[in-house]
């Protein structure tokens, strides 16, 4: 890392750790949202930009990681200190037995990005059936009090969640910036780039495609876990839905795959553009069911025809900082 | 249970199974060639299906009618989205392929969405009500019909591919890209007519589909992901696992409607994928890659 994007990293830290100090609730909440699909991004980065595993199900493990914290919560008072460690051990879980059954058997590609669609699916409909859990009427716990925090439940003001994911959201980048730069990510980046070549080189190309799937999964369980104390609801039709899996990948790839900072820049450029899209039409009265999203898909489009590699590539050369 | 009960579902459930098949061999088809995942795949159906309700409603057009200028304009849509959108990314990595398909559905469920709103839409056909009795067997004649059509259709395709000099020039294509070059094919011309090829195939299921289920926006990315299973089910780029894959998958919706409870009806589908790409990945028809 050279000195200006040194100084740009401080500076972007500073910004974000005084917003909650003059932003506004909405603005906060926006902020909030964004850390979390930066943080969620970055976790799938993990998977996909390190090492190469395209994975379309990622919804799994923010919806098992969701449910086994809220369900602890709900049915035995457990708050979510204790319920996080079960819910990374659910989705390590997860992650490990998509991981070992695709690795084993050879499946890799597009295969492989089916085969987390499948799994994701299958538990969407199984939770569907679950009565533990409510089943389709959703799993609701107990609305936060805004005015006091209580730090042990994990309850309190909209500053405290967005403090909660800035702290994520950093530490996800600093530990993804060792990785890159440590021999995992070294192994990672050869897997990534020529699978067979890694394996010639005696790289046990299994163990570090599992290493990547169990951190991926287990880093999404954490953002699971603030899902449910954030928004306190969670339905299997909403949380296990490809179009959140879709959700946490699209700032990765619009920001760009494999970049540290692309997931954070993604996950804001996509959700302000959103909010923008939003707050234009209404301006123009032009309140039709689906127009949002039809502005929201041109402009995806636009940027994956001309920006290929993400937006962050070639910001990162406009700004003079290394990737 | 009574078996004339079971033996009428598991006959519903194949002759749907086969519409679902059509649907399915566009998707195969296009993979096959163009080696793209068209994940847009089941938000055309339904404008197909849309399509359909409208011609319906303005020229009373009989679906069995209305496939014929549904098909071509669904093969000149293809044809010119590979041509111009999909072609520069056929050398690109997956997951950008797969993000500029998935900006594609995007912008058609929400612009059907914004052209039909959310509530369901159907047809009705005199014939959607009567059936033929084969002893204590009813068959649906709208669902034997459909399932006839897809049937002629999937044949109809099989017959290209297999005598009709384009059909070979693709299958060459689809074998050896650099081959295909060498000989003198111009492979991106024929990538579009596949592509093309595969949204006609797409555009006569739906016509028959609306027959059968009533049609939402939301329908797309269901069928997106049935049409997935399907495929991998009978072997990826197999057009008969195409329509095999679609007739297991067919039975065991409506076997699952019938014994368990009609909303666990897709796990048993993804339950079975995840079998399959497990115990057999190339699929039940497929060749080993």
């Amino acid at each position: 890392m050279n000195r200006r994007a040194a100084i740009l990293l401080a500076a972007l830290g500073v910004a974000l750790a005084a917003l909650p100090g003059f932003a506004n609730a909405y603005v906060l909440s926006v902020a909030t949202l964004i850390l979390f699909l930066a943080y969620t991004g970055q976790a799938w980065n993990v998977m996909m930009g390190f090492a190469g595993q395209l994975s379309l199900g990622h919804s799994l493990y923010v919806g098992v990681g969701a449910y086994a914290a809220a369900g602890l919560f709900f049915h035995f008072g457990i708050g979510p200190w204790a319920g996080v460690w079960l819910a990374i051990a659910l989705c390590a879980a997860f992650g490990a037995a998509i991981g070992f059954l695709a690795f084993r058997f050879g499946i890799s590609g597009v295969y492989f990005a089916l085969l987390t669609i499948a799994f994701a699916e299958f538990t969407r409909i199984g939770f569907d059936h679950l009565d533990w859990t409510g089943g389709p009427g959703g799993l609701f716990i107990k609305v936060a009090q805004r005015d006091q925090i209580d730090l042990a439940n994990f309850r309190g003001p909209p500053a405290m969640y967005y403090y909660a994911m800035l702290a994520l959201a950093a530490g996800a980048f600093a530990l993804c910036a060792v990785l890159l730069r440590s021999r995992a990510g070294y192994y990672w980046q050869a897997i990534r780039e020529n699978e067979e070549a890694a394996q010639a080189l005696g790289i046990n190309t299994f163990r570090w495609k599992m290493a990547a799937v169990l951190l991926s999964s287990a880093m999404t369980a954490v953002s699971g876990v603030f899902f449910a104390f954030y928004y306190n609801n969670l339905f299997p039709e909403q949380i296990f839905n490809i179009s959140r899996s879709i959700e946490i990948i699209l700032g990765p790839i619009i920001g760009g795959v494999g970049t540290l900072f692309g997931p954070i820049l993604g996950a804001a450029v996509l959700t302000i553009l959103a909010d923008l899209i939003t707050e234009l039409l209404a301006a123009l009265g032009w309140e039709i069911p689906g127009i949002k999203q039809v502005f929201y898909g041109i402009v995806l489009l636009v940027v994956i025809m001309f920006l290929p590699h993400g937006i962050w590539p070639a910001l990162a050369r406009k700004l003079g900082v290394g990737k | 249970m009574p078996i004339d009960l079971v033996a009428n579902v598991v006959l519903s459930g194949v002759l749907t199974g086969l519409v679902y098949g059509l649907m399915a061999l566009g998707l195969s088809v296009i993979f096959g060639v163009v080696r793209v995942v068209n994940f847009a795949h089941g938000e055309m159906m339904t404008i197909a299906m849309y399509a359909t309700v409208v011609l319906f409603a303005a020229f009373k057009l009989d679906p069995f009618v209305a496939m014929v200028p549904v098909a071509a304009a669904f093969f000149v849509f293809g044809y010119a989205l590979q041509a111009a959108v999909i072609n520069p990314f056929i050398t690109r990595p997956e997951h950008s392929q797969f993000m500029l398909v998935l900006a594609i559905a995007i912008i058609m469920v929400n612009g059907l969405l914004m052209a039909f709103g959310p509530d369901a839409r159907n047809l009705q056909v005199d014939y959607q009500l009567e059936s033929f009795a084969l002893g204590p067997i009813l068959v649906d004649k709208a669902r034997l019909y459909a399932a006839f059509t897809a049937l002629a259709v999937s044949a109809g395709l099989f017959a290209f591919f297999k005598f009709a000099r384009i059909g070979k020039a693709i299958r060459a294509c689809a074998d050896n890209y650099l081959g295909a070059r060498v000989v003198g094919l111009d492979v991106k011309r024929y990538y579009a007519f596949t592509f093309g090829l595969g949204s006609a195939c797409v555009a006569v299921a739906g016509c028959m589909m609306i027959l059968l289920v009533d049609v939402t926006p939301a329908l797309g990315p269901a069928y997106t992901l049935l049409a997935f299973v399907i495929v991998i089910v009978g072997g990826l780029g197999s057009m008969g696992g195409a329509l095999l894959g679609g007739v297991l998958i067919g039975v065991s919706e409506a076997m699952a409607g019938l014994f368990i409870t009609p909303s666990a009806k897709s796990m048993f589908s993804f339950g079975l994928l995840i079998l399959v790409l497990l115990f057999r990945p190339q699929g039940l028809l497929g060749k080993k890659a």
